[in-house]
């Protein structure tokens, strides 16, 4: 029954505690600015005060989208915390992921019509090195699964050093951070218009921002991984990390989209494919 | 042996039927009756011989071997008289090559080329059979009203509707026997009439692209031709020890290395069949002929042919060298093809090449061919076969109805054509997205991929090759999705029973879906068992997570109802100018402007002129290696 209660912990605690990341990373954002910040709880504020908006739309199909964008998104984490198969959550993010695109299409705006490409160039950009990284855990723990993957004695990120920092550059675009966060941003600063949400608002908005909130603790579960054979330092890590992709964010400006395509492809391809060859070597000598 | 008999000349009879029907409506009931008793035979073979593992039989050979070379003889003189009449001295010569081999075969060891065994039939036949009989069948009865519309829409082109229909049922009784055959020279003269029956059907309309490309098609078809009598003579000539012409007995040979050099050789004839580069050109020019065309080539016929044998000989792939480089040249035609993909806007040359990418996958996986790999394989034929031959269709008639085949212009189907556009996205879901069928097969590549020496390049291949799908697919399927305003719904009329081809087509890719695991555990499984000793299979847990999603995606659009009405609407937002729901804003001096989208080709970065030779060139390098390793094998 532990799969269930992972499962079921994280269907109700994610938001929670992706809210509350949200809201530290941006009094840490604030506070690299020179500036107070928001109180800790503004983004449930945020959210709250969405759902009481005017339900506003383009066309009605676009609340079909982003709703099975959010129920996928969760779906896809409880599966990760459920301990299932790797590979099976990657695609059904994939999946998720799709359906939001697919809203931006559907109101057939200009602004969320360029969100929309970009959010696809971003999800060509990731794919690999997410891949890869699967890949990479099984090949040390030999199992896809998260369960087994998290029970492991074997200090991952010893053998998966470059496969690690593959992934951190692929987070920052998953995260939504500069210099990678081409399809939409958190930032006024650097945003034309609000990119794929353009068109969406109020609960549409919100349930957005809480997929969103849902997807960051999935990441961070996946950072975990790599550290998983001691929890303590794992938890340490996971937010080194994090503060790390925060640091990034404010002292980088976004960049064109075929930086952050070649980025997150060169990721792949040097730092995560050399790591993966060189350890199949090793393996191939150990047998 | 009766069905199977009955399967390959039941549509040789039709076939001769329909060259004197000369009436539409006549032409359409015949080709409706034969397509059900086709497709009702297909399915009693898979209810007589689903349990029984592989069943062998005699059936009667010396007149119908003799009768084969008669008619392969008179093929070889219509090439010629083809390529005199048109002056393609290449394809000439292909044919008179081959022509002579088969003499010097039949001449110098008659003595060994005899199979115990003629026909034969397993669950790997069986899922052949299903496929050419039920989507095969489908892909005709919706080409005879597509015909009709196409020389309305074409005066041009002669009315040769008779012998369309004639070659269509020969295609289909030829890839029967094709995977029915357990004697090699049958398969070889079953194989050389899909070459034939390709080459008609692509030059339908006479026109000097379409005669230029049917013989592109026939001449790159030919050197496979070539390339598999060679095979058998080699066969021939080590009889005692390979096995001779007899499959069955070639594929259980004690000597692998012997049969490492015909499967290499025969292993060439599927790449060249299956379009895989540097032959995808071909494929790719065999889209001007009539969609129905397209349809049969890319989803049940023709290339799975070339996929078909290449997963057979998987077993002698497996653990060699040369059937790694070929492997690698599907798995470079899989990354390459799907790169292009996404720099093409015409819907047709976009499935043409995720087509290709397709058949390179399964090829991979059947070159390196460990067990799971074959599971994988033979699970991507069957979905790819229904999803493609639903998508070519669907763009067939939407082109007749939209009046073009361009991407772009299907942008807000939704709208103008809803049913259509959601058989499309469905058919779209099919190709790449979880919990559909390919991404299945995509998923226990990968797994299988992790345990192969040197599997982390077909690792990498997938990984960059699924990202780039993914691309590619679903700017396609925000095209269709786009709710745009003030369009005219030109749908109207449009599903009359003629159509009905399309909803079965969409009710079984929905069911192969939901089957799957039925397929797998029925008929898969066992072959792949009987083979390798093992088997592989998806673990129940995730079975079980996958239909949940399905069912999610089934009951989610009823979340539709919740949304209805309550909300106000808005235009879209255009900087702020005042704007109309049909993308009109008010731009300065008082003039109304219009905004277009435009989906990103990146032609920049993937564009045909920049990554087909650097493919083409890698495969022919790889297609070189393999036979070389061959060589050296022995």
């Amino acid at each position: 029954m532990n799969w269930l209660i992972g499962a079921v912990l994280f269907l109700i605690l994610a938001p929670v505690a992706g809210g509350l990341i949200a809201g530290i990373d941006r009094k840490i954002t604030a506070r690299m600015q020179g500036r107070v910040g928001p109180p800790l709880l503004q983004p449930f504020y945020d959210v709250g005060k969405l759902f009481e908006k005017e339900n506003v739309v383009v066309t009605t199909a676009q609340n079909f989208y982003v709703l099975v964008y959010l129920i996928f998104i969760a779906l896809s984490g409880a599966l990760f915390f459920a301990g299932g198969d790797l590979l099976l959550i990657v695609f059904a993010f994939t999946l998720a992921h799709v359906f939001l695109v697919l809203g931006a299409y559907a109101v057939h705006s200009p602004y969320s019509h360029i969100g929309a490409e970009r959010e696809l160039i971003q999800l060509m950009a990731y794919e690999p090195m997410v891949i890869l990284a699967a890949v990479g855990l099984y090949m040390v723990t030999n199992s896809f699964y998260v369960a087994d993957i998290a029970a492991t004695t074997v200090p991952a990120i010893l053998y998966l050093p470059g496969v690690f920092l593959g992934f951190a550059t692929i987070l920052t675009i998953k995260l939504r951070k500069s210099p990678f966060d081409i399809s939409t941003s958190h930032h006024a600063h650097q945003e034309i218009v609000k990119g794929i949400t353009t068109e969406f608002s109020g609960s549409t908005l919100a349930q957005v921002e809480i997929a969103h909130w849902y997807e960051n603790v999935f990441l961070l579960g996946f950072v975990y991984l790599f550290f998983s054979w001691n929890p303590v330092i794992g938890v340490v890590a996971v937010a080194i990390t994090y503060a790390a992709e925060i640091f990034i964010d404010n002292v980088t400006a976004r960049v064109r989209w075929q930086a952050a395509l070649k980025s997150g492809w060169l990721a792949a391809g040097i730092l995560g494919l050399g790591n993966l060859a060189i350890l199949s070597y090793m393996m191939l000598g150990g047998a | 042996m009766q069905t199977l008999l009955f399967l390959i000349l039941f549509p040789i009879l039709v076939a001769c039927l329909l060259l004197f029907v000369k009436r539409t409506t006549l032409r359409y009931a015949v080709v409706a009756l034969s397509a059900l008793v086709i497709g009702g035979a297909s399915i009693y073979l898979l209810m007589q011989y689903a349990l029984e593992g592989a069943v062998y039989f005699a059936a009667p050979s010396e007149a119908a071997s003799l009768a084969m070379v008669a008619i392969e003889m008179g093929l070889a003189l219509f090439i010629v008289y083809m390529g005199a009449k048109f002056k393609n001295y290449l394809a000439i010569v292909l044919a008179v090559v081959q022509a002579a081999l088969v003499v010097y075969l039949e001449t110098t060891f008659s003595g060994n080329l005899h199979a115990v065994n003629n026909l034969f039939i397993d669950q790997f036949s069986i899922i052949m059979a299903l496929i050419i009989g039920i989507i095969g069948s489908l892909i005709a009865v919706y080409a005879v009203r597509y015909m009709e519309t196409y020389h309305r829409h074409h005066p041009e082109v002669r009315d040769r509707q008779t012998m369309f229909f004639f070659v269509t049922f020969a295609f289909l009784a030829a890839m029967f026997g094709l995977v029915f055959s357990n004697n090699l020279m049958w398969v070889f003269f079953f194989w050389e009439i899909t070459t034939i029956t390709s080459f008609l059907l692509i030059g339908y309309s006479e026109t000097e692209e379409a005669t230029k490309n049917a013989f592109l098609a026939l001449v790159m078809n030919l050197l496979g031709g070539v390339a598999f009598v060679v095979a058998l003579i080699f066969l021939a000539a080590t009889e005692p020890v390979s096995g001779g012409i007899d499959l069955a007995r070639v594929l259980a040979s004690g000597d692998a290395a012997i049969i490492l050099i015909p499967a290499a050789l025969i292993g060439f004839a599927g790449i060249t069949k299956a379009a895989l580069m540097p032959f995808s050109s071909w494929l790719l020019g065999a889209m001007v002929a009539p969609t129905p065309v397209s349809a049969l080539l890319h989803s049940s016929t023709m290339v799975k042919a070339g996929v078909y044998i290449l997963v057979r000989f998987s077993p002698v792939f497996a653990g060699t060298f040369t059937g790694f480089s070929i492997g690698l040249v599907g798995g470079v035609t899989f990354v390459v093809a799907s790169a292009i993909a996404i720099s093409q806007s015409n819907a047709k040359l976009v499935l043409a090449y995720s087509t290709i990418a397709n058949l390179g996958l399964i090829a991979a996986c059947a070159g390196v061919g460990n067990y799971m790999l074959v599971w994988a394989a033979i699970l991507l034929i069957v979905f790819h076969a229904v999803a493609k031959s639903l998508l070519f269709l669907g763009t067939g008639a939407i082109e007749h109805r939209v009046g073009s085949r361009d991407i772009e212009d299907m942008e807000g189907l939704i709208v103008r054509m809803p049913k259509m556009a959601v058989m499309m996205f469905i058919g779209i879901a099919g190709m790449f997205l979880a919990p559909f069928g390919m991404l299945i097969s995509k998923w226990a590549a990968i797994e299988a991929f992790v345990q192969v020496p040197f599997g982390l390049v077909f690792i990498a291949i997938l990984a960059y090759g699924s990202a780039v799908t993914v691309f590619f697919w679903a700017k396609w399927m925000g095209k269709l999705v786009a709710v745009t305003r003030e369009t005219e719904r030109v749908e109207k009329g449009f599903f009359e029973e003629p159509w009905a081809p399309l909803y079965i087509i969409t009710g079984l890719v929905i069911a192969t879906v939901l089957l799957f695991p039925v397929i797998s555990s029925t008929l898969i499984e066992p072959y792949v068992l009987a083979i390798y000793g093992v088997t592989a299979r998806l673990a129940q847990a995730n079975v079980g997570i996958m239909l949940l999603m399905i069912a999610l995606l089934l009951i989610l659009p009823v979340s539709f109802l919740l949304f209805r009405r309550s909300a106000k609407h808005l235009p879209a937002y255009m900087g702020g100018r005042p704007a109309t729901p049909d993308l009109h804003f008010a731009g300065s001096l008082g003039l109304t402007r219009e905004v277009q989208t435009r989906n990103y080709y990146l032609t920049e970065y993937f564009g045909e002129a920049k990554l087909f030779l650097p493919g083409a060139v890698v495969c022919t390098i790889l297609i070189l290696a393999s036979w070389v390793l061959a060589g050296v094998a022995l």
